[in-house]
């Protein structure tokens, strides 16, 4: 009789949680590790502020959250996917085939950097086509002044985002392509018959050599493979190098040091905008959404003296433009 | 008579016998090199988590007298409680610019430090703690009141040894004037370091505000989730292992199953997430990030550890025991529910916590249906809140606090794990006491 109880009340349980399945309380978000320290600065503003509970913030990779979110309507699926990529036309159109009109939201830009470790400052400048030259599958270079004299004669060991991460499609453009170019690489790759899209995949390709190492997991990750290996070179976002300017060094990209004015003036080589996409036939569903949404655009908040700018986010100066987009949203 | 010399004495040792001797010699050293080592690693692993985890349970605050002005915070002036909540959080960040430079005037300490620098010393999640305390009671407004605010997460990190002047020669957010600053404050008592007991009944807090995050509420999900496990796990692994031991025939189908569970206890936990989104998310609808998900999924892997333990325990109770119960006229059931399963309720029992326990330190599963990520809720007001509202568990909040990026996160994520293994050893230590105390040899 006992375990007959047990079982009872537990159906009894379950039986409850099936009906209060029908709301759902707190905005769910999901994607890019980038743009989650910035959500969760909003999501906490948000909760402090509102009379809406904190919404919660997944992280998981831009991709991983664009396919969450385009899986369905419904409130076991999230509502805003964070992305520090943009989505791609085809995902774009076949996402709205699923769950209807997306919104892409844009919450200011990101800055890459190439940071070594702080005690050895050998990167003083690098310039795309160096970093091409040294990652590129095509090279057989052992150490960096191989290829450039100008540069430090350590072994090349790079640590770059995994292929699920945003970070690595904007290495792969802002790095990659460019330094393939100004090599004339992508010009013979153009006169030895290829179109142009599998010239830029020819260009992306990174050596698999042990020299190029792809890190899947997050910047903690990249920094511990620092420590392990001191004359390394990591790829981390600016935010990242800010929290830790007692460890890292960011070496300047074209003369250029990475910062958020440079970054905002658009000196700065190698930066993204960041994003998140709302699945707008969840804002009449979810209490709060279109609320979340507003607050994160708004000055106080995305502004150049708001908190996500403190932080390390360099704020959008067309905000007021992303600010009227949201407001259309319903 | 020949002269014949015994090649064999008993006194004598052969040379076969001592390297026989010897072998065995060497073995038990081997033995007693690995338990060594062994105990070196454990050593190893407990000094690194106290030395690097006890100093999260310290915290470093500032005590400042803090005035609500009314210009401020209730600018018409009629104590209307909806006006004042329109007073963000952002609004407070004045008046406490202002308290900052009250407390330095009062001890007489000049800085050269701007508005901001002033206020960066102070947690972010300070005007939060004004605003709440002020719209409990909107007749505070314009008292003036002592706070006890967290200092910034960098300020703490100097006072811990984390941060020093060098260091934050490049920082945005910190700098040496600031720490100048603190050297003053520490000698008048404005600010010190003291035990933080929001680290252990805390929320997350987000990546700005390392300092004001704490363990407590993932503590309660994690209990919420071994509640389920309980609840759910003990019944139908003891049910289907009395089944299986006392009542079912032994063919090639009881055979069969009996391997399933054996490979089963064998599957890794991340297989079991897998199949938590794809069935009670995503099919049952069953909503995501909730302990009760979580449970459900833990409770699969528990399963097979149960069984395992419980049908071993059952098999340990002598059949002579069942053969009196039977000879005098008990039914089968009663023979079980009398005699066999009381006398393997302690096994039983040892078999449960140690499967709870795997389960506690469970992260894996829990990645795939969203239990880690910043999730800060408040504490569950009730057990169906602590089951249906989304929270987290402390190894993923561990986990989630490991990958941020402020070193002050990582400092935190080592004292969870203290949290973490206090709540381990307590269940091993329990089930240990539950063997010894109740369990019958025969």
């Amino acid at each position: 009789m006992y375990f007959v109880k047990k079982l009872v009340s537990i159906a009894a349980v379950t039986a409850l949680s099936a009906t209060t399945l029908a709301a759902r309380d707190q905005v769910h978000i999901a994607g890019s590790s980038t743009v989650l320290p910035y959500a969760s600065i909003v999501a906490e503003a948000f909760g402090e502020n509102f009379d809406f509970p904190t919404p919660i913030v997944e992280g998981g990779g831009s991709g991983a959250g664009r396919k969450r979110m385009c899986e369905g309507v419904g409130l076991n699926t999230i509502d805003i996917a964070n992305s520090s990529s943009l989505m791609k036309e085809e995902q774009w159109g076949t996402c709205q085939e699923t769950v209807g009109t997306i919104t892409e939201v844009r919450i200011g830009y990101d800055g890459i950097t190439f940071s070594t470790r702080l005690e050895n400052k050998g990167f003083a400048n690098l310039t795309p086509a160096q970093i091409y030259l040294a990652l590129s599958d095509k090279s057989n270079a052992n150490t960096w002044a191989d290829v450039d004299p100008s540069l430090p004669a350590v072994a090349i060991k790079a640590f770059i985002p995994g292929t699920k991460h945003g970070t690595r499609e904007v290495f792969e453009k802002k790095v990659m392509l460019s330094g393939c170019k100004t090599v004339g690489t992508y010009k013979k790759l153009m006169d030895g018959g290829l179109e142009k899209k599998p010239a830029e995949k020819e260009c992306f390709k990174v050596r698999t050599d042990g020299a190029s190492v792809d890190i899947d997991g997050d910047y903690t990750e990249t920094l511990a493979s620092l420590d392990a290996n001191p004359e390394g070179i990591g790829v981390f976002g600016l935010s990242f190098l800010l929290n830790n300017t007692d460890k890292l060094y960011a070496a300047k990209v074209n003369g250029i040091e990475p910062s958020t004015e440079t970054i905002a003036s658009g000196e700065y080589p190698v930066s993204r905008p960041l994003q998140f996409y709302v699945k707008n036939a969840h804002v009449s569903q979810v209490p709060g959404m279109k609320e979340y949404i507003e607050f994160f655009v708004s000055d106080e908040i995305a502004g150049p003296d708001g908190p996500l700018a403190d932080y390390g986010l360099v704020s959008d100066p067309e905000l007021a433009a992303t600010q009227a987009l949201v407001a259309a949203i319903n | 008579m020949t002269d014949t010399t015994p090649t064999n004495s008993l006194f004598k040792t052969s040379d076969r016998t001592k390297s026989r001797n010897a072998a065995e010699k060497r073995f038990r050293v081997y033995g007693i090199i690995a338990i060594f080592i062994g105990l070196f690693m454990l050593l190893v692993l407990a000094s690194t988590i106290v030395l690097r985890g006890t100093s999260a349970f310290q915290q470093t605050f500032i005590t400042l007298d803090v005035e609500l002005l009314e210009s401020k915070l209730d600018k018409k002036g009629n104590r209307n409680i909806d006006d004042i909540k329109k007073v963000s959080t952002f609004g407070y960040n004045p008046i406490l610019v202002n308290a900052v430079r009250g407390s330095l005037e009062k001890n007489g300490i000049e800085t050269s430090l701007k508005k901001k620098e002033l206020s960066g010393i102070i947690s972010k999640s300070a005007p939060s703690q004004l605003r709440e305390y002020v719209l409990a009671d909107v007749s505070r407004i314009g008292q003036t009141i002592e706070f006890r605010f967290l200092a910034n997460g960098w300020i703490d990190g100097y006072l811990k040894g984390r941060y020093t002047r060098e260091s934050v020669a490049n920082s945005k957010f910190a700098s040496a004037e600031q720490f100048d600053l603190i050297d003053e404050l520490i000698k008048v008592g404005v600010v010190e370091k003291k035990f933080n007991l929001d680290f252990i009944l805390g929320a997350d807090a987000s990546d700005q505000r390392p300092e004001a995050s704490g363990i407590g509420v993932a503590v309660v999900g994690s209990f919420y989730m071994m509640l389920v496990v309980l609840l759910l796990s003990l019944p139908l692994g003891v049910a289907a292992s009395v089944y299986l031991e006392e009542f079912a025939k032994k063919n090639l189908f009881t055979d069969l199953i009996e391997i399933t569970i054996s490979n089963l206890a064998a599957v890794p936990s991340i297989v079991f997430g897998i199949l938590g989104l794809a069935v009670f998310i995503n099919y049952v609808n069953l909503p995501q990030s909730t302990p009760l998900v979580g449970g459900l999924v833990l409770t699969l892997m528990t399963l097979p550890t149960i069984i395992i333990s419980t049908r071993a325990s059952l098999k340990s109770v002598p059949p002579s025991i069942r053969d009196a119960a039977l000879g005098i006229g008990a039914s089968k059931m009663q023979m079980v529910f009398h005699h066999v399963l009381p006398l393997a309720a302690p096994g039983i029992f040892t078999g449960t916590i140690i499967g709870m326990a795997q389960a506690l330190g469970e992260s894996a599963p829990l990645l795939l249906i969203g239990m880690i990520g910043y999730i800060a809720t408040n504490m569950p007001a009730n057990i169906s809140e602590g089951l249906l509202a989304p929270n987290s568990a402390m190894p993923a909040q561990i986990y989630e606090w490991a990958k941020r990026a402020d070193p002050a996160f990582v400092e935190r994520a080592w004292g969870g794990i203290i949290i973490l293994l206090i709540f381990l050893l307590t269940m091993n230590t329990l089930a240990v006491v539950l063997r010894r105390k109740f369990e019958r040899r025969w």
